[in-house]
């Protein structure tokens, strides 16, 4: 049986030689931690810890902290969000609350009103940023968070949660260049389809013109013709 | 004109510790004191500097310790307070004068106030007779040792006031084996200072510290640890005094990750840095009095050092050890309370009691080339037999387990 066998073990009498010098493990023991005493003021990798607020580690790109709302150029009118609520339907722990923005006719202007989210209650789990279809929410490299109002403090409303493109490109930058190439990539191809539906509807408008020119053409002659 | 007759002593750096004590009875005498309010005066301020000397010391001691702690481990330690983190204790000392005092309701309190003030006295009172160097002899005491030892003794006193007057089980269990420990311990502890005694032919502490004098072979210190008997007692003392001093191995009445903090679980605030400070007041008592007894107190340690104030001497002899009981608390895992009592019963004590009749046989035989060849045999055999004795094994082969098994 296995328990036996580590009975046996516990139990075992000494190894011949050790009554020789017995302390000697003692000793061994004490120069292991000399060791690493001494060699603590001159060895650099002894060292490890890393003395916070003075040196930084240096941040994974696969760290990731509670979200932010990425915009292009202008804060208050570059926001890629167009308040659509994924997220806010997607979040396991429901901390995000968003209000669509309307004009005074009730139309959407397709941009937040509101904003919040609740890192109190976010766990990180990084699914509002898969599913965004905008590009617009990913997750944070920011770790320095701590504040002394419960509740206003840790609830992030649009002026913190906005971080620039400039910024994603600096904290994660694989990520955000792919992004920004298939964002720049989806502009050209709308800013194509745009040119060659503009380019249509003038073909269309001068065929229109033309035919109405001939229309008149046709009906002048004839009413010259009923005249003569 | 009473200026004229009243001259300042004259001092030399060997008695610059004196200068508080000459200072104060000069002043005193100055206004015209009478004599007895004078010697009381010159004897508060010999207290007061031994006091403050060994406070500001184990202020320095518990930064010291934590950098010590820390290197062994890799880590830079406290080094926010201060230049390199100088000002710690000082931090430490705000932190627990402005905390809480909590004195549970079950505790018998003044028991319970009494305890941290009397584990601190008989460590001040014990330092009081030690020998800090070759005219700062604060109470030349002629039962010195005796003194020291009874004193000494007060402190298992306080740790079961503290266990008991807590009125928790914690503290209770704490003290509990601080009383088994410490007084196993107290054991070997005496009876390895008693070889001293016979070859010093005196208690008084200075003169064990003066019969230490002189160098062998011109190079050698003729310090009692340089003796068969001397050696053999001054390990065991050593040992004995990491189990009285409470230190790791031997920290089982503080056990942090068993019993909380002991007889220190009940106590908070100044009360329980009261408890820090005795216990590190008794280290550099116990290591004091290990120092001298085989280190040769205050003598240099080489001839042509003799220049040096010898009150150095002692305070180096006294880091040296100190520092060793940092390195081992760093380095050793604690032991189990059954392994503390068999190692001192078993091993310690009877080894203790061989260096007495060592001690005798390098007297009588005129402490030369035969002392050595009768004392080492006389040591080392009962020595060797011990340890494999003391290395059996313990366990039963089988073990048979009535619950698990059935």
């Amino acid at each position: 049986m296995s328990t036996e066998k580590t009975i046996d073990r516990l139990s075992a009498p000494p190894k011949p030689g050790r009554w020789i010098m017995p302390g000697l493990g003692l000793i061994q023991g004490l120069v292991i931690s000399g060791k690493n005493a001494i060699q603590s003021y001159y060895k650099k990798d002894r060292m490890t810890t890393i003395q916070y607020p003075e040196q930084r580690a240096v941040i994974s790109p696969n760290f990731r902290n509670f979200p932010f709302l990425c915009y292009d150029g202008d804060a208050a009118t570059g926001l890629r969000c167009t308040a659509c609520s994924i997220c806010e339907n997607e979040c396991p722990p429901q901390c995000i609350y968003i209000v669509l923005e309307r004009d005074e006719n009730g139309k959407s202007l397709k941009r937040p009103k509101v904003f919040d989210i609740d890192i109190s209650v976010c766990m990180n789990c990084g699914i509002c940023a898969e599913v965004c279809p905008f590009d617009s929410i990913y997750m944070d490299g920011e770790y320095e968070m701590s504040t002394d109002d419960r509740f206003g403090g840790l609830m992030l409303g649009l002026d913190r949660l906005a971080k620039s493109a400039e910024y994603h490109m600096k904290l994660r930058p694989e990520e955000a260049s792919a992004v920004m190439a298939k964002r720049k990539a989806e502009e050209e191809k709308k800013a194509a389809a745009a040119a060659a539906k503009a380019a249509k509807a003038k073909a269309d408008l001068e065929a229109k013109a033309k035919a109405a020119a001939e229309a008149k053409a046709q009906a002048d002659t004839e009413q010259k013709g009923e005249s003569a | 004109m009473i200026f004229a007759t009243v001259p300042f002593p004259s001092f030399t750096l060997e008695s610059l510790p004196q200068l508080p004590k000459l200072l104060v009875e000069w002043l005193l005498t100055l206004v015209g004191a009478p004599d007895w309010l004078v010697i009381i005066g010159g004897t508060a301020a010999m207290a007061g500097t031994v006091v403050g000397v060994f406070l500001s010391a184990f202020a320095l001691l518990s930064l010291v310790e934590r950098k010590t702690l820390a290197r062994i481990q890799n880590r830079l330690g406290p080094n926010r307070a201060g230049w390199f983190g100088i000002l710690q204790p000082v931090a430490d000392g705000i932190k627990m004068l402005t905390k809480e005092d909590i004195v549970p309701t079950k505790a018998e309190w003044l028991l319970h106030l009494a305890a941290p003030i009397l584990i601190v006295v008989p460590s001040i009172l014990a330092l009081g007779v030690m020998p800090l160097g070759r005219e700062w002899v604060p109470v030349n005491m002629e039962l010195g040792l005796l003194f020291f030892f009874s004193v000494g003794a007060l402190t298992e006193l306080s740790v079961f006031m503290a266990g008991w007057a807590s009125g928790s089980k914690f503290p209770m269990l704490g003290a509990m084996r601080a009383i088994s420990q410490m007084v196993s311990y107290e054991l070997p502890l005496i009876i390895s200072a008693l070889g001293v005694i016979m070859v010093t032919g005196s208690l008084r502490l200075s003169d064990i510290v003066a019969h230490q004098e002189g160098f062998n072979f011109g190079i050698i210190p003729n310090w009692n640890l340089f003796t068969p008997w001397g050696f053999a007692a001054g390990l065991i003392f050593y040992i004995a005094s990491i189990a009285e001093a409470n230190r790791c191995p031997f920290d089982l009445p503080e056990g942090e990750s068993e019993i909380v903090a002991g007889h220190m679980t009940e106590y908070s605030g100044f009360k329980y840095a009261l408890f820090f400070m005795g216990e590190y007041l008794g280290l550099f008592a116990i290591a004091g009095l290990g120092v001298t007894l085989f280190l040769g107190g205050w003598q240099a340690p080489l001839p042509f050092l003799g220049w040096v104030p010898t009150w150095i001497w002692f305070f180096a002899k006294l880091a040296v050890i100190i520092m060793s009981y940092l390195w081992i608390r760093g380095t050793f895992p604690r032991v189990r309370i059954d392994q503390l009592m068999r190692f001192a019963w078993l091993c310690l004590i009877p080894m203790a009691l061989l260096t007495i009749p060592a001690a005798a046989l390098w007297v009588f035989t005129g402490k030369g080339i035969v002392s050595w060849v009768v004392t080492v045999p006389l040591l080392m055999i009962p020595w060797v037999i011990l340890t494999i004795l003391f290395n059996r094994r313990l366990a039963p082969a089988t073990r048979t387990y009535t619950f698990a098994d059935s």
